[in-house]
C-alpha cells in the first residue's frame, strides 16, 4: 500500500522543496509545542492559578530565572511558526487569487509583529537585577 | 468545505482540528499582547488579569485548554499516521484513544481551574 495520503492531516507535498520543508516544520514545531505549550498550560493553570499571576509574580517567579525566559522564547518561536503557518493553510483552502496573496502577506507581517512583541516582553519585563561590576 | 462531507470520525477529527487551531491562533494574539502589556504597563496588565481570574475568564480558559489538548492529541495522531502509514488503517481507533486520554488528562485540570469560580479552593495544592 503506497500511502501518500493521511487522515485529517495534510498530504506530504511533493512538488516544492519549500512546501515540503514547511510540512516537516509544522510537524516538528507541533511536537515541540506538545511539550512546551502543554507544560506551560499545566504550570499556569494547574500548578499555579491566574489569580496569583500579577506582573510582579511573572518577573519574580515565572521569569525569575533566565532559563525560563529562554525556554519560553523557544516556545514563542514554535508557536508563531505553527500558528501562522497553520492559518496560512486555512487561508489557502478558502481563498484564491489576490485575496489569498493579501491575506498571506498579512499573516507573514502579523507573525513578525507577534514574534517581536513576545521577544520584547521576554527581554525587558522587570529585569531590575543590579549589574555587578 | 468545513461541512461538505457527512461526518464520520476522520472528517470530524479534521474539522475539530481546524476549529481548535484557529481558536488557539486567536488566543495567541491576545496572549502575546497581554504579556507585552505586562512589560510596558504592569498595572494595566494586572487589571486584565483580574478578568482572566474571574468565573467567566475561567470558563474561557477551560475551553482554551480543551482546544489545546484536543489539538495536541490529534496532532500526535496525524504525525503517527504520517510517519507510520500502516496506522492509517486504525485512524478511528486512534481518534477514540484521543478522547480517552482527553478525558483522563482534562478532567482533573477542569476541576482545578473551575473550583475557585464556585467558591472552593483549588483541590490540588502544590508548594506554598
Amino acid at each position: 500500500m503506497t500511502t501518500k495520503y493521511s487522515r485529517s492531516g495534510r498530504v506530504r507535498p511533493s512538488g516544492s522543496g519549500w512546501e515540503l520543508a514547511i510540512w516537516y516544520l509544522m510537524r516538528l514545531t507541533g511536537l515541540g509545542l506538545f511539550v512546551t505549550a502543554l507544560a506551560h498550560y499545566i504550570i499556569v493553570h494547574f500548578l499555579y492559578d491566574p489569580s496569583q499571576q500579577t506582573a510582579k509574580w511573572i518577573a519574580d517567579e515565572r521569569w525569575g530565572n533566565i532559563a525560563w525566559r529562554t525556554a519560553d522564547w523557544l516556545m514563542l518561536a514554535f508557536v508563531v511558526f505553527h500558528a501562522f503557518m497553520g492559518l496560512r493553510i486555512v487561508v489557502q483552502d478558502y481563498t484564491k487569487g489576490g485575496v489569498r496573496t493579501l491575506l498571506t502577506m498579512l499573516l507573514y507581517i502579523g507573525a513578525l509583529v507577534v514574534f517581536a512583541m513576545g521577544t520584547m516582553a521576554l527581554m525587558t519585563l522587570n529585569l531590575t537585577a543590579p549589574v555587578q561590576p | 468545505m468545513l461541512f461538505r462531507y457527512r461526518g464520520s470520525e476522520g472528517m470530524l477529527a479534521w474539522a475539530f482540528h481546524r476549529i481548535s487551531g484557529v481558536a488557539i491562533w486567536a488566543f495567541i494574539l491576545l496572549h502575546v499582547f497581554d504579556i507585552w502589556l505586562a512589560s510596558v504597563n504592569a498595572s494595566l496588565y494586572n487589571e486584565l488579569l483580574s478578568i482572566y481570574a474571574s468565573p467567566g475568564g475561567r470558563v474561557v480558559e477551560a475551553l482554551l485548554g480543551a482546544a489545546l489538548l484536543y489539538h495536541a492529541l490529534n496532532g500526535l495522531r496525524i504525525i503517527i499516521m504520517d510517519f507510520w502509514p500502516a496506522m492509517t488503517r486504525y485512524h478511528k481507533q486512534l481518534w477514540y484513544a484521543n478522547w480517552v486520554l482527553f478525558a483522563i488528562i482534562g478532567l482533573p485540570i477542569l476541576v482545578q481551574i473551575m473550583a475557585p469560580a464556585f467558591g472552593f479552593a483549588p483541590p490540588f495544592r502544590f508548594g506554598s
